[in-house]
């Protein structure tokens, strides 16, 4: 140890000087992203209050959230948000499960991966809804094939991510596992597991997104709930609210299943330089 | 003792990378291997590692035949390599596994008090300087007690100052247990000031051309008449290696790392 690094060395940089600081920011930045939206919501309320539009075809705030409270009241809201929810659970969960498994066969043997990706990237290419009719053959026009075009669109952003991560681990940190004569699991577990761990994160959070843009396209598709069917019966009833409810609905779940994802791996994650937050603040 | 005989090898691409190397290496000896690039010195350090297979010749460590990585041998990298999910210690620790835990901390805090990051145990890897963490894997390579740590250019991507103290670092580790050093490099003074024997060697295909012993009592003078000439020995071996012109070195001041790679 030198002198000049010892002296240069900044303070131990545990996190805990800097945390008010950057959660004052991140309130900062919070707000600042509440502007636009706040902003055009009041406008736009104030146009219909002021009588400069009848505000039908597009309602004001106060109309949606009186939309929302009305269908949370009666129970309905609750029925179709779980309906959507289990089907986006379940799909989910099987996505991930296939994913995982074959982007891991995939990224960790060639000979598997020259047999199935070739394959798997022509399915991909294939537009998701095209799936609906032969889902609907096989499988019967109820939760099953729903759940079954769920899972396909979480299926493939997983796979790529998993096979990806694996194929782009270091090879320089895998050597450092065989020279200190790790086994074959060893090696799984404490160099590859925990380096594909950001993009396999990654990879949920964008297959997650895909299955609530699919869950959508199945309940429009034909659903007798679920937020989807709340969205075509406010078109067949004309009621824009119930809607433009049902769309807040789900940018409140989505964001929120999206959030959780977030929250739940932060901790697998704090070794990483903190890029994000450095970005956010700059 | 780490004998190499006849060790040779080819890469599947056909590179004839390392032709009959052999050398006997004594119980705590420092070998500095130097050379210009693409002479082999990294397949000769990675087949002794068991990272790869010589693919002619024998490499045996106290009668063991070294075909994978073993026990007694370890590496340190050019660049650290250190996990980035781990913390300092826990990197530190990656190789103990069949200690016990108390073991394994007491070892732990010992070698990073060796190194002087002490108080450095809980960080990230991303948090350290170069210098801090090709430490750090100094640290990490040195707690197993390996017989043979081999060395790959460990402080080349570090400026000279930082080198300078991480050489005189080493030679302090080394002196606790003595294990053997190899440790390959491209800088002059760094071979004269650390090694026993240097080992100079020649490209295509890569094979041994002069050893030169050194016989400077430590701690050595950088500044001394007798460093000077054996970093002028050097340097020579090194131009003769290569087949160029010897440029008459006898009155010209020797610059440090020379040109000549
Ligand atoms: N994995 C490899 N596959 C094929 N050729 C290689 C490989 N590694 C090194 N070589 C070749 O072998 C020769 C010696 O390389 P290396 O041992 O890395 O040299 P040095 O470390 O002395 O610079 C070079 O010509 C290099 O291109
Ligand atoms: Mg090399």
């Amino acid at each position: 140890m030198t002198a000049v690094e010892m002296t240069l060395a900044p303070a131990p940089s545990i996190d805990l000087p800097t945390q008010p600081r950057s959660r004052a920011r991140h309130l900062r930045s919070l707000l600042l992203g509440l502007v636009l939206p706040v902003g055009l919501g009041a406008a736009w309320e104030l146009a219909v209050h002021l009588g400069w539009s009848d505000g039908r075809l597009v309602p004001p705030p106060s109309v949606i959230f009186a939309t929302l409270w009305e269908l949370a009241r009666t129970g309905e809201l609750w029925t179709h948000t779980q309906a959507t929810v289990l089907r986006v659970a379940a799909g989910f969960a099987l996505g991930v499960v296939a994913g995982t498994l074959v982007g891991a066969i995939a990224g960790y043997s060639s000979l598997s991966r020259r047999v199935l990706d070739p394959t798997l990237q022509a399915l991909r290419s294939i537009p998701s809804i095209a799936w609906v009719p032969l889902f609907i053959l096989w499988f019967g026009i109820f939760e099953a094939s729903k759940v079954a075009l769920i899972a396909v669109g979480v299926f493939f952003p997983v796979y790529l991510g998993v096979m990806g991560a694996i194929l782009s681990v270091d090879r320089k940190i895998v050597e450092v596992g065989r020279a200190f004569r790790l086994s074959g699991p060893a090696l799984v577990r404490r160099i590859l597991l925990p380096a594909v761990l950001p993009s396999y994160i990654v990879s949920l959070r964008s297959g997650l997104g895909l299955g609530w843009m699919f869950v959508v396209a199945a309940e429009l598709l034909g659903a007798s709930e679920g937020l989807g069917y709340l969205l075509m019966d406010g078109q067949q009833l004309g009621k824009p609210a119930q809607i433009v409810a049902a769309i807040v609905a789900f940018a409140i779940i989505g964001k929120t299943t999206d959030w959780l994802i977030e929250v739940a791996t932060a901790p697998l994650l704090r070794w990483q330089d903190a890029y994000g937050q450095q970005a956010g603040e700059a | 003792m780490l004998a190499l005989d006849q060790v040779g090898k080819t890469y599947p691409n056909g590179v004839n990378a390392l032709e009959r190397f052999s050398a006997s290496i004594k119980p705590g000896e420092i070998i500095a291997v130097i050379g210009g690039s693409g002479c082999g010195k990294s397949t000769l350090l990675r087949a002794i590692a068991g990272l790869d297979r010589a693919s002619r010749g024998t490499i045996t460590l106290d009668g063991d035949i070294i075909t994978a990585p073993h026990p007694k041998i370890g590496i340190i990298f050019q660049e650290p390599r250190l996990l980035p999910w781990l913390s300092v210690a826990d990197n530190v620790a990656f190789g103990l596994d069949g200690l016990s835990k108390q073991e394994r901390t007491a070892r732990v805090t010992e070698a990073l008090k060796r190194v002087g990051l002490a108080d450095k145990a809980g960080v990230w890897p991303r948090e350290l300087s170069g210098g801090q963490a090709q430490r750090v894997a100094i640290a990490r390579a040195l707690v197993p007690r390996p017989e043979v740590l081999l060395l790959d250019e460990p402080f080349s991507a570090l400026d000279a100052f930082t080198r300078r103290d991480l050489q005189d670092h080493l030679l302090d580790l080394w002196a606790d247990s003595r294990p053997t050093l190899i440790l390959v490099t491209h800088d002059v003074d760094e071979a004269v000031v650390l090694a026993d024997r240097i080992v100079v060697m020649r490209p295509r295909p890569g094979r041994l051309f002069e050893e030169i012993p050194v016989f400077l009592s430590r701690p050595r003078d950088r500044a001394s008449a007798l460093f000077e000439d054996l970093k002028r020995r050097v340097l020579t071996s090194l131009d003769q290696s290569l087949d160029r012109a010897v440029p008459d070195r006898q009155d010209k001041p020797v610059s440090g790392e020379a040109m000549w790679w």
